[in-house]
């Protein structure tokens, strides 16, 4: 296992680089150098780090294997202007992958640099030219930073031009590192100045040639170190003649490289094939380098003059364009390139009998090639979404000649009617699945957000529907899904029942749906698996098998569910309440806050949320699972994960710039005290006096020694303790403007952009919420105010107190909304409204309380029993009905 | 040569197991944690597990013993959070000295205990120096790549404290642990190369990085041969990993790095995944079994628990590895 360790150079980014014998030549990116680039240094000057970040990933993705960083400019703080392109540079990991070489004559910018690269980097440049302690000190602290060095062959004398002062300060210097202070030697590389030939001065025609001669001999007598340098010098009198520069570069290398040369900053883009050289201008070339013959460089400037400027820029590629018709078209629906498609359209057009043959022959051929990719897993969501949006432009672009022919036959798979169900407002999985659906040739009658299930019912007869896909996310929407399966079973329907959504199951698919239903139900939850589903349920000769198996595979799962269920035990409602959450409040420190009443937030500045945004929920509604920034360097999804951050990022943007979403808020922190042990009474003090109760639920499956049955209302003082206690509520939206915006989207027929502003709504909701309830803990009650948390460590909820929201696990009753509602007034102070469902309109929207004691926590209620069900009907004041209605996905059978 | 670099050349050395797991079983409250000392303190204190080596010394010195029965040769100091940047949570800072101090003098006084009484076995005491509860080369601002909440100087500065005062307190070896972010690594290693100048002292270094993730990387990126790589230019007694994954997902990152160092290798794994529940669930077993699978592959010199591991764990391990040879480490071949 063991092998002995080499003394190769070995550097580091993310990934190693290990120079060995074998590995030819290292090449450095000299781009991000703004001796080197003009471009660069123009991005550095004016800050536009992200422009220079570019630059950058071009060079690796060129092949750079190093890059070479420098900022040494009169009017650049190098130091400052190093440290930040650095910090950019190792957050991007197709770009810090390889090692870092920090350029600089100064070393303050040298340490500055090595003091924010974890990878072994190399230090460019240090000299005996300020003499041998100043030498010995920074060599030392590069080995203690870890670093290798370039060493350049200068001394107190001066810069080495011959062959021997170039061995002569190499030598001296070698022995100095590897003697006095143990550098290692692998670690030193020597720079033995690469300077023009063909100057036309007598003393410059040795130039390459001392160099090559200097390199044999540092490689021959100095163990272990490596030779670089930086190539494009030596061309330095050809400026502005490329033809020449890159044979000159070329001719350079071949021979320095054999001599030992294996690292250098080179321009991959100014480098001719040695092999490519003509003839003629090889032979003038190495006799200049070679310094072969006395009139070599006049013979070259009369060959230079030849060829200037023949040369021709280059352009993006766009080679694809010349392939026949169908394969534009194809590859236009798969990389979702939208540019040419109304013109590939009309050639198709001019080439068919009827321009429905465009759709059901070219397109649908293309999007075959989609679905196939798609399938197989080499395409993903964002893509197909993409396509999708090829799609409908090519389609919108034909629609009014097919019109035109009236000769319409429809030519679809099936119809499927979609809906989010009465009560709900959240589309942004069903828009997806209807996309995808819709690329697979199937139409699709969208009735959009909270849809009564008469609708539903109506279309579905009159427009002769072949598939019900219906979508909730919101709880009571399990009850609507339930409530029209009866319905579809009253009035024999025959149609197969998809079930989508993120609060839907199989479990509930299995247990309170499909029972409902004599036909087919199915759960469906990602879009991928709805086209296959889809599919068999349509497809001829298999669809009765396929249906029957489906409903004997959700009766065993109904079984099994319903059998496990029977074990839990529960306590009844006076016992959970002895065992509640403890609190000792004597003992603990109730912070009044700083401002009591209620406060309204008008329109936040939404560049204030973003550093709050939770991206992973974001992936994960387009069906890319893994965790953010991971994902976006995952091997499968990663290169759709940053695209899709990309454009998501671009959107924001544009929505913070032109302030196209409204965030506003209404927050209140109240005296409070809980009472009757599951009530928090709410005294909120304007005009007059006046007392409210949040109803909370406790916990009641029997727990294991020591755990409590936890309520809400334990984290608040009980009004016997004789303690004031506090309590707050809040409802925050950033979704005033998100409809607009999505619909001027579809309008464009861009669905991925439509999906796009409400998922992005969504996240700035939930960033809102989050930023809200941090100023609240700091600032607002103060309660924290020596909290410092990161983004992560917010999202991983590491702070103090909770903010549970009605409608989520600690307390699943909606109808707390409505007492929220009253306590802030919401829907007068800020515009938000609550549907019958109780969901909140508009959607982006997060509403919820407060709860500051350190031991508060979040939880999930669990099921509870008929005793606490009527218990707490009778305490909110509604018949038994009523509360089970809300409460059904929470009581236990 | 330090007595310790000649050992790990003839057998495989037991680390001890989890601190954490053991203190949990104390279950001490507020109080406890505060001790009469801080019993008026401002912040609440519990959980800073560092700060019992001051209020319950007796607990910390139990546990130390504890691992040295079941057979560890090396146990590592209670100081994983000293440092005044995870301190920085408590408003500790200034107790940063004496947590290292009296943390180190705790362990060494039990491990002299145990070397006196089998002094063919001697015991070892690793200084703990964890991570902190920063990243110098990543944002905590996902949309400010660019900022870092914490600079090389400043991990530089809190690791020579904390280094100087373990070494006050008299530990054999210096741990630099749970490596997420190599650049704090790099600064803890630059900062024990500073004090070992200036005090003109020696002292091994062992250096532990963690791998998060499946995909085989630290949190920071890196490879396990780009880390390995990147912290070579220090002299070291032993470079592995630890925490993380459990020991089966260890395997590759071991053998990644073993292949390519003459360094000693460690490895100390958490007893597998947390459940569920959060609760690290494998058994001395269980565990055992994947760990006999890295001495049969000849991969390891040190070997231990991280989270989760219990005396019981580490027993297993010490019996395991004592039926195995250790791999072999060769000499360096001395600069010329």
């Amino acid at each position: 296992m063991n092998t002995k360790e080499q003394k190769y150079l070995k550097l580091s980014g993310l990934e190693p680089l290990v120079i060995t014998p074998e590995s030819n030549f290292i090449n450095v990116g000299e781009r991000t150098n703004v001796a080197g680039s003009r471009k660069f240094l123009r991005f550095i000057k004016e800050e536009n780090y992200e422009e220079a970040l570019t630059i950058a990933r071009h060079q690796v993705e060129g092949g750079a294997q190093i890059i070479d960083v420098n900022m040494d400019d009169g009017l650049i703080d190098g130091k400052e202007a190093m440290v930040k392109f650095l910090n950019l540079v190792v957050a991007e990991p197709d770009i810090a992958r390889v090692p870092i070489m920090i350029d600089s004559s100064k070393w303050g910018i040298i340490e500055a640099g090595l003091q924010v690269v974890q990878g072994k980097c190399v230090v460019n440049s240090i000299s005996l030219k300020e003499g041998e302690a100043e030498f010995l000190r920074q060599a030392k602290l590069i080995k203690r930073y870890g670093a290798a060095v370039i060493v350049m062959a200068f001394d107190e004398v001066g810069q080495a031009d011959t062959f021997e002062r170039r061995i002569e300060i190499a030598k001296r210097s070698y022995d100095l590192l590897v003697n006095k202070i143990h550098f290692p030697p692998e670690d030193i590389i020597f720079d033995l100045n690469i300077f023009p030939v063909a100057t036309g001065m007598e003393e410059h025609k040795n130039n390459a040639l001392d160099f090559i001669e200097g390199t044999r001999w540092v490689r021959q007598n100095l163990p272990h170190c490596s030779v670089s340098g930086g190539v494009s010098n030596v061309s330095f009198s050809f400026r502005g003649n490329d033809v020449v520069r890159e044979a000159m570069h070329s001719v350079f290398l071949y021979h320095a490289i054999q001599a030992g040369m294996n690292m250098g900053i080179v321009n991959p883009a100014m480098l001719e094939v040695y092999d490519d050289i003509p003839k003629d201008l090889l032979e003038r070339v190495e006799d200049v380098m070679l310094n072969r013959r006395d009139d070599a460089t006049e013979r070259l400037l009369d060959f230079a003059e030849t060829v200037k400027g023949i040369r021709e820029e280059k352009k993006v590629d766009l080679s694809w364009r010349e392939e026949p018709l169908q394969d534009r078209i194809t590859r236009a629906l798969v990389k979702g390139i939208d540019e040419f498609i109304h013109d590939d359209m009309e050639e198709a057009r001019q080439q068919v009998s009827k321009p429905i043959e465009v759709i059901e022959g070219h397109l649908m051929m293309g999007m075959n090639v989609v679905g196939d990719l798609f399938g197989s897993g080499k395409m993903f969501l964002p893509q197909v979404v993409k396509s999708a949006r090829v799609m409908k432009k090519a389609v919108a672009y034909l629609l009014p000649f097919i019109e035109a022919e009236k000769d319409q036959v429809s030519s679809s798979n099936g119809k499927i009617l979609m809906a989010t169900v009465k009560g709900d407002v959240h589309d942004i999985g069903k828009n997806i699945v209807s996309v995808v659906l819709a690329c697979n040739n199937y139409e699709i009658i969208d009735l959009g957000v909270m849809v009564p299930p008469e609708k539903i019912i109506a279309t579905a007869k009159e427009q002769q529907v072949d598939v019900i896909g219906l979508s909730g996310l919101i709880t009571p929407s399990l009850d609507e899904m339930v409530f029209l399966a009866k319905e579809m079973q009253r009035q024999d329907f025959k149609v197969p029942l998809l079930i989508g959504g993120a609060t839907t199951s199989k479990a509930h698919t299995a247990v309170k749906i499909d029972p409902e239903y004599a036909q087919t139900v199915v759960h469906v939850n990602d879009a991928s698996r709805a086209v296959t589903v889809v599919g068999d349920l349509l497809q001829k000769e298999r669809k009765e098998a396929y249906k029957k198996l489906l409903k004997e595979e959700y009766k065993t799962f109904r079984e099994g569910f319903l059998k496990r269920q029977k074990v839990k035990e529960f306590l009844t409602i006076d016992e959970a309440r002895r065992n509640k959450f403890p609190i000792d409040w004597k003992a603990s420190e109730i912070i009044k806050p700083n401002q009591l009443g209620i406060q309204i937030i008008e329109d936040l500045n939404l560049e204030l949320l973003q550093p709050y945004i939770d991206w992973t929920p974001f992936f994960r509604s387009w069906d890319l699972h893994g965790k953010f920034p991971d994902i976006l360097n995952d091997e499968v999804v990663g290169p759709q994960a940053s695209e899709l951050y990309n454009d998501a990022q671009k959107l924001l943007q544009k929505i913070t710039s032109e302030k196209l979403l409204q965030a506003k808020a209404v927050f209140g922190l109240f005296e409070a005290n809980s009472v009757n042990d599951d009530d928090i009474e709410v005294t909120v003090r304007s005009s007059a006096f006046e007392n409210f109760m949040f109803r909370t639920l406790r916990q009641q499956s029997k727990k294991a020694e020591g755990r409590p049955n936890i309520a809400l209302a334990d984290f608040i003082a009980p009004k016997t303790s004789g303690i004031q206690d506090y309590v707050g509520c809040f409802c925050i939206s950033v979704g005033f403007g998100a409809d607009e915006l999505a619909k001027t989207f579809e309008k464009q027929h861009d669905d991925y952009n439509s999906i796009m502003v409400k998922a992005l709504a969504d996240r700035l909701a939930e960033a809102f919420a989050e930023y809200l309830h941090k100023e609240v803990r700091i600032n607002h009650w103060g309660y924290a105010v020596q909290e410092n948390l990161t983004n992560e460590e917010l999202i991983a909820e590491n702070y103090k107190g909770i903010r549970p929201a009605p409608g989520y696990p600690a307390c699943p009753d909606h109808l707390e909304k409505v007492t929220i509602w009253e306590v802030l007034n919401v829907q007068e102070n800020i515009g938000v409204s609550l549907t019958e469902s109780l969901a909140m309109w508009p959607a982006a929207s997060v509403s919820g309380y407060y709860f500051a004691h350190p031991e508060a926590r979040y939880f999930g209620l669990g099921k509870i029993k008929e005793d606490q069900l009527e218990d707490f009907a009778k305490r909110k004041n509604i018949s038994i009905s009523e509360a089970k209605k809300w409460l059904q996905p929470n009581i236990a059978d | 040569m330090h007595i310790i670099e000649k050992i790990v050349r003839e057998r495989i050395l037991v680390l001890d197991g989890a601190m954490g797991t053991m203190l949990q079983r104390y279950q001490f409250t507020e109080e406890d944690f505060r001790g009469e000392r801080f019993k008026n303190f401002h912040k609440s204190v519990k959980g800073n597990n560092d700060l019992l080596s001051l209020t319950q010394p007796q607990a910390i010195a139990e546990v130390h013993k504890k691992y040295f029965e079941a057979g560890a040769d090396i146990v590592e100091t209670n100081t994983f959070s000293g440092t005044t940047i995870a301190m920085a949570d408590y408003d500790m800072q200034d107790l940063v000295y004496e947590l290292n101090f009296e943390s180190a003098k705790i362990a060494k006084q039990v491990a002299n205990e145990f070397t006196q009484k089998e002094p063919h076995k001697p015991r070892f005491v690793a200084g703990a120096m964890g991570p902190t509860n920063k990243t110098a080369s990543l944002s905590p601002d996902v949309n400010d790549p660019g900022y870092r909440a914490i600079s090389f100087d400043a991990l530089r500065i809190a690791y020579k404290q904390q280094a100087e005062a373990l070494i006050d307190g008299g530990v054999d070896l210096l741990l630099v642990e749970t490596i997420f972010d190599t650049l704090n690594a790099k600064a803890a290693l630059f900062a024990i190369e500073e004090i070992k100048e200036e005090r003109n002292i020696d002292i091994p270094v062992m250096v532990s990085g963690t791998i998060t993730d499946a995909s085989g990387r630290t949190l920071s990126g890196q490879t396990a041969e780009a880390f390995l790589i990147s912290i070579s230019h220090i002299p070291l007694l032993s470079v592995g990993f630890n925490c993380a994954l459990g020991a089966k997902q260890l395997t590759t990152h071991l053998e990644a790095v073993a292949s390519r160092t003459n360094l000693a290798i460690s490895a100390y794994p958490n007893a597998g995944l947390p459940n569920a529940f959060g609760v690290y669930d494998e058994t001395p077993e269980q565990m055992v079994k994947q760990i006999e699978e890295y001495l049969q592959k000849n991969l390891v010199n040190i070997i231990g628990g991280c989270c989760g591991t219990t005396p019981a764990h580490i027993k297993a391990i010490a019996q395991a590895a004592s039926k195995f040879t250790p791999r072999p480490i060769h000499k360096f071949e001395e600069v010329q």
